[in-house]
């Protein structure tokens, strides 16, 4: 039981390339954790009185695997992928988005939130609402906008398509922060939030999302060229293991560098965490009556008569 | 002996829906029955649902609620487990399961060990149980039960063999995490349980009977894999994990005898010992003095009174 049994570990390099490195450490049984949120996809939609879900497509990996796992909990048929892509975004993604679809037979929607979000900083030097801008706005408020209006569209779609908005942010990414509030967080429930980038490319490997998109640079693709892993300045198996031994194994910073993870990065992981800790919590309320929602009025969301219909 | 046919309730109960919990429950025995079942086992809190938090309150019952009643009143000539939220008189709430037999409520365990830490919060919601007790039945040998947390506990599984139980009956809903692709089964929490539960019936020399269920609640989910084992420690059946079902499953209750007297460790069992050296290590932790005079025990053992005394003797200034 203490060693891996031959073969798993080995599952996404077969073949001659390597399709994506996996610590060792991270590996999980795809079969369960495939049954487990399949089970989590149907039992959420079916409690809230949903039939049907939706979710942004970008045509990277996340919302791709969430896309097939949907699609296998209450078939293609009940599934809504909306392609959202800005001007700058690049091309491949809708490409990629567009082969997902085409592989699942699901219905799709392409929503280009260029007017959105161009009608509210300005373009080409006509202001927009925001108005006459000294300087061009920074990517940070650029990238956060286009997450939100993105949000904006799905819980808008959702109304007409009668589902709700499945999340498709992973594990990784939330501990660090790297999402935006009420942005790309947003979302009814999240069925891959409990796994690490490494272990969303192994259960994408195991269902079948399309080799490209799993082999690809995860980016959030806020404007060209942009990829997750230069941005943050570690790779997503680094980053991955740390987290997964600082966090899931409590490991204190003294096993953590004995370990052989580089001081300087254990303390700006461990920053990132800290500072994005509002960012994975509801707000709070000012604790004031006898029954606080969140404090002591404590009932699970999804008691008997919460459903729609 | 004729072989004794237990029924295991795989199932997944609805969250705060008791009528359809209660509805489901007398279908299933009626198919245990069917089956040719003499007992059958329900998981934790079946009748409930388990991550109640508040709602744990709105679906108490009291034991003799007419519907925890009404259910049993359809037991003759089987016995069967449940398990409820129980509301005592004075309306603290326990985690309970009931032995439910010839019609009516024989007996009921309140949960004794209520994990509150990681993803649990129980203590916060109920009372822990006080008392552990095996149960005769009609089945012809005492009933050890326990709830869930309770086989974490080693002293439980102990205690109930002690007092005379031939089959131990753990009803569950353990959650399922700790997902790797390094254990056996590939859930961390299914090696730790098989583990325990192999361990506990060979050193108890019993049979092992444990339910859990399936479904989910809210983000939990449970994950089954409910089984019996053999008083040799080995499996007599394994449900699969996750899946919903009622299990059957055949055991001779004359291998209890024959492991027992192949393997007498139950024999030699040393309770007072036992109970001794917990009098002298609770005395420690509170910093008290060893009251021999209220140790009824002490007279009877010969022997260790003296090497006791002066063992302690010693480590006396």
């Amino acid at each position: 039981m203490s060693e891996a049994p031959a073969g798993r570990q080995n599952g996404p390099n077969d073949g001659a390339e390597q399709l994506f490195e996996l610590p060792a450490e991270l590996a999980i049984d795809t079969d369960i954790a495939r049954r487990v949120i399949v089970d989590f996809i149907r039992n959420q939609l079916r409690q809230a009185g949903f039939a049907r879900g939706l979710l942004g497509l970008s045509g990277g990996i996340d919302s791709a695997l969430v896309a097939y796992l949907t699609a296998e909990a209450v078939g293609p048929e009940n599934l809504l992928c909306v392609l959202m892509p800005y001007r700058t975004s690049s091309p491949a993604s809708v490409e990629d988005a567009r082969v997902v679809v085409e592989r699942l037979g699901c219905a799709s929607d392409l929503v280009d939130i260029s007017p959105m979000v161009d009608g509210y900083f300005g373009r080409d030097g006509e202001p927009g609402a925001t108005g006459a801008a000294k300087e061009e706005a920074s990517p940070l408020r650029r990238g956060n906008l286009m997450a939100r209006e993105r949000m904006c569209v799905l819980y808008d779609r959702s109304v007409t398509w009668s589902g709700l908005v499945v999340g498709t942010g992973n594990k990784t990414e939330s501990l660090i922060g790297y999402t935006t509030l009420f942005g790309d967080s947003a979302c009814a429930f999240n069925p891959i939030g409990d796994l690490y980038k490494s272990q969303v490319r192994q259960v994408a490997a195991a269902i079948g999302v399309p080799e490209q998109i799993i082999r690809k640079a995860p980016s959030a693709d806020l404007w060209p060229g942009q990829t997750d892993e230069a941005e943050a300045g570690f790779t997503y198996p680094e980053l991955d293991r740390l987290l997964f031994w600082m966090i899931d194994k409590r490991r204190t910073d003294e096993e953590l560098l004995a370990m052989g993870f580089p001081g300087t990065t254990v303390e700006r992981v461990k920053r990132l965490v800290a500072i994005s800790e509002f960012k994975r919590q509801v707000p709070p309320v000012a604790k004031l009556g006898p029954r606080t929602t969140g404090v002591d009025y404590l009932y699970p969301r999804r008691r008997p008569g919460s459903a729609r219909r | 002996m004729k072989p004794l046919r237990i029924a295991l309730v795989q199932s997944a109960p609805r969250l705060g829906l008791l009528d359809e919990n209660l509805a489901r429950h007398r279908d299933l025995l009626g198919l245990a029955r069917a089956a040719g079942a003499g007992l059958v086992v329900f998981p934790e809190l079946g009748l409930t649902g388990y991550q109640l938090q508040d709602l744990a309150a709105e679906v108490a019952m009291r034991e003799d609620d007419p519907r925890l009643l009404s259910l049993a009143a359809e037991t003759h000539g089987i016995s069967a487990v449940v398990s409820f939220v129980e509301e005592a008189v004075d309306h603290r709430l326990f985690i309970s399961a009931a032995l439910l037999e010839d019609g009516e409520v024989r007996f009921i365990h309140r949960k004794l060990f209520l994990p509150t830490y990681g993803l649990f919060d129980e203590r916060r919601f109920f009372a822990a149980g006080d008392r552990l007790r095996t149960v005769d039945s009609r089945l012809g040998v005492k009933l050890g039960i326990a709830i869930c947390e309770d086989f974490w506990h080693l002293s439980v599984p102990e205690t109930l063999a002690l007092d005379g139980a031939q089959l131990l009956i753990n009803v569950s809903s353990s959650p399922g995490r700790d997902l790797a692709a390094i254990h056996e089964v590939g859930l961390g929490t299914a090696v730790s349980w098989r583990t325990l539960m192999r361990t506990y019936a060979q050193l108890t020399t019993s049979f092992v009977v444990f339910c859990n269920r399936v479904g989910m609640d809210e983000t939990i989910s449970f994950w089954g894999g409910s089984e019996v084992i053999g008083p040799s420690g080995e499996a007599v059946f394994t449900a699969p994990l996750f899946d919903e079902g009622l299990y059957t499953v055949d055991i001779e209750l004359g291998d209890v005898r024959r492991e027992r007297i192949g393997l007498p460790l139950l024999r030699d069992e040393r309770p007072e010992l036992h109970l001794r050296e917990l009098r002298r290590i609770l005395a420690e932790r509170t910093g008290l003095e060893i009251d021999e005079a209220s140790d009824p025990l002490e007279g009877r053992v010969a022997g260790p009174i003296g090497m006791n005394a002066a063992r302690r003797g010693e480590k006396r200034p």
